[in-house]
């Protein structure tokens, strides 16, 4: 049997105790807004004061898929879009433990937005940090449900004809308790808005706008990740609690980014454990 | 193995359903999980376990499909909890993705398909048997897989606990291929007291928690377990991995991941797999057969017997992995293998391929009739032994 052998990393990392040092360097590219919303996650762990051995990460397929590998957690790198069920398993199964859906766009939106809404919907309990480059980045730069209008991709040579998904928007009406949106350049508000929702009861939403350095904004000719966070800093708008109709985002269109939804519903499992317990008290009654 | 808890099991004799006696099968089996979409002909697998969560304190969610359905199953046993899903074709096609990230994580599970006519919605009440070759191969990439073929409620019972042993055991997805026609059939059903239902526990890991490498295999091929939250802060992906779970992509890796999830099924293939035989020893002609048309070769071979014709029976309990052996050993003896199948054809191919030309191959496909007559087979048994000549392929039997 070929045994392969586990390669020690000897340097340290003032994150060594929440990333997987042993798996460093990671695969995303330079100017890429994935890495920043990990170390955002990472610093909301402890800002939330979570018991790190009761927190299980979720991730799907793409380059934001590749989370769970590096986030040292109990971690699942699940199939394309699948995420959301296979969390809605764990939690279901273990209802003590905090579960963390962390993929993209095209994962949670496009392949798995069925299960996104229905996850909503049931308001299991759960926070999903989904970023959205506006591109499959993986697969090297094709439309999204989130590519803006005329924004160019592989398979928008000529502009994208179709309108995109406004996310807070679909988890708003979908049932979510806690939704926001910040950009990958807002990583103190970013950081905040997850170890807030960490510490909330339900399905949780926290979108993070992220460059795509080397698909989205060259093939469109918008320069590297720091000309995207310059476009960031210029073209963000902060307006809490703004009605999440009016969240849309065009080609280099303002982005609005902050907090809009924070409500209370009760969860999946407490109207379940609710039910279970109306029913076992029937039984033992008659 | 250990003993099962008493709780939940309803020992005694009762008159039920075969999706009844699946559930009661999965409860005595300690499972406390389903997650399901609905579906014809399952439905009542569903139901019956929703109504009889209360009373074991069981979890219960219907998804928005199967896709999720079988996700979140495997999501909840990674929480140490056993977990079953009932489905039938349309369902099971759909399965087929995340059958393949079980077969990947090594994640025991049993996954209940209640097989209809198709393809595609084909008569949703109608049983049918067409799904055999799906179970083995319908997820892509190369994977072995377990099989059990149930034809009766009783060995609904019966094999639905056999499914999740067999599923902790080697930790792999187990699939019971039911039809239509055991899932409604209702008949006595025996249930064990629970000191005499016998439990394969899960392999769990237990050295140091910095230690666990989550693929790291036993000598039998088999890695160990550990449960979500309990800090070894391991990492599990559907990607090529190493012995620590991480993803490499190199053909060194491809080969410790891949042929070892297909050797830990094949070097016990031996221990896994089961038939039930009759009458094999002087037999001239052999029924092989499977699920609910295994009651049907019975009675045909009951009525050849008493005309004094040689027929003996082949049931196979386990379908996959297929008993290569056993049929190879029959087929040096026997003058033709007798396949009768609710299908076009699907496991008589395995039979023609396992017999190494020693037997004519006399397949009885799907007729208008919803189960096999034993008239069809008995005239296909008179006709196979009047047969002079060896005959190569699959010689179709003509209702």
């Amino acid at each position: 049997m070929g045994s392969l052998k586990t390669i020690e990393s000897k340097e340290v990392h003032p994150m060594d105790n929440l990333l997987r040092m042993d798996r460093i360097p990671h695969i995303w590219c330079p100017g890429c807004g994935i890495g920043l919303a990990v170390s955002a996650f990472a610093n909301a762990l402890e800002k939330a004061k979570i018991d790190l051995n009761k927190v299980c990460i979720v991730s799907g397929i793409g380059c934001t898929g590749r989370v769970a590998g590096y986030v040292k957690l109990d971690s699942f790198h699940t199939t394309h879009g699948r995420a959301i069920p296979f969390a809605t398993g764990i939690k279901l199964g273990n209802p003590k433990l905090k579960v963390v859906v962390f993929s993209g766009d095209g994962d949670l939106i496009s392949i798995g937005g069925n299960h996104f809404i229905h996850a909503a919907r049931r308001n299991i309990d759960m926070l999903v940090i989904c970023v959205n480059n506006f591109i499959y980045a993986m697969t090297g730069g094709q439309v999204a449900p989130t590519t803006p209008l005329a924004a160019y991709a592989t398979t928008s040579p000529y502009g994208c004809v179709e309108p995109p998904f406004n996310i807070p928007y679909i988890a708003d009406s979908s049932g979510a308790v806690y939704v926001a949106r910040w950009t990958a350049l807002h990583i103190r508000r970013l950081t905040n808005s997850m170890a807030e929702a960490l510490n909330k009861t339900g399905f949780s939403v926290v979108e993070v706008i992220s460059p795509c350095a080397t698909y989205y904004s060259r093939i469109n000719r918008l320069g590297d990740g720091l000309d995207m966070m310059k476009f960031y800093h210029d073209n963000s708008e902060i307006r809490h609690w703004e009605d999440t109709k009016n969240l849309d985002i065009g080609f280099q269109t303002k982005i609005t980014v902050g907090k809009f939804v924070d409500r209370e519903r009760p969860t999946y499992n407490e109207s379940y454990n609710k039910w279970l317990s109306g029913i076992r008290g029937a039984q033992d009654e008659g | 193995m250990m003993k099962a808890n008493p709780k939940g099991i309803l020992s005694g004799t009762h008159n039920l359903s075969g999706s009844e006696a699946c559930v009661e099968g999965a409860l005595a089996a300690g499972c406390r999980f389903f997650s399901g979409y609905p579906i014809q002909p399952a439905i009542e697998i569903m139901q019956r376990f929703l109504a009889r969560a209360p009373q074991v304190g069981a979890t219960f969610i219907q998804m928005e499909d199967e896709i999720s359905a079988i996700a979140a199953l495997l999501g909840a046993v990674w929480t140490g909890k056993k977990g079953v899903t009932a489905t039938s074709g349309p369902g099971f096609s759909l399965m087929m993705e995340n059958l393949g990230l079980g077969v990947m994580l090594e994640t025991p599970c049993v996954i209940v398909n209640v097989q209809r006519a198709g393809p595609s919605t084909g008569i949703p009440n109608r049983p049918g048997q067409g799904d055999m070759m799906q179970a083995r191969w319908g997820s892509h990439g190369d994977y072995e897989i377990i099989a059990l073929s149930p034809s009766s409620p009783q060995e609904m019972f019966d094999f639905t606990i056999k499914a999740f042993n067999l599923s902790e055991r080697y930790r792999v997805p187990v699939a019971l291929m039911s039809d239509e026609y055991v899932a409604h059939l209702r008949e006595k059903v025996v249930i064990s007291p629970a000191s005499e239902i016998k439990l394969e526990p899960r392999r769990y890991y237990e050295g140091p928690k910095d230690k666990y490498l989550p693929f790291k295999r036993d000598e039998d091929f088999v890695p160990r377990m550990v449960d979500i939250g309990n800090g070894y802060k391991f990492h599990v992906t559907g990607l090529t991995h190493d012995e620590r779970g991480y993803p490499i992509m190199s053909e060194e890796c491809q080969e410790f991941n891949v042929h070892s999830i297909v050797r830990k099924i094949r070097r016990h293939a031996d221990r896994i797999f089961e038939v039930q035989e009759a009458e094999t020893d002087d037999a001239e002609i052999v029924i092989v057969s499977y699920g609910v048309t295994s009651r049907v070769a019975l009675k045909a071979m009951e009525q050849a017997r008493e005309s004094g014709m040689r027929v003996g029976s082949l049931k196979l309990i386990t379908v996959w992995p297929f008993p290569e052996k056993r049929v190879a050993e029959l087929a040096k003896k026997v003058k033709a293998f007798l396949v009768p199948e609710m299908n076009y054809g699907q496991i008589v191919f395995e039979v023609e391929r396992c017999s190494y030309g020693n037997a004519n191959i006399v397949f009885i496909p799907y007729g208008e009739k919803e189960v096999d007559d034993p008239d069809d087979l008995l005239s296909a048994i008179k006709q196979a032994i009047r047969e002079k000549k060896p005959r190569k392929g699959i010689i179709e039997y003509n209702k």
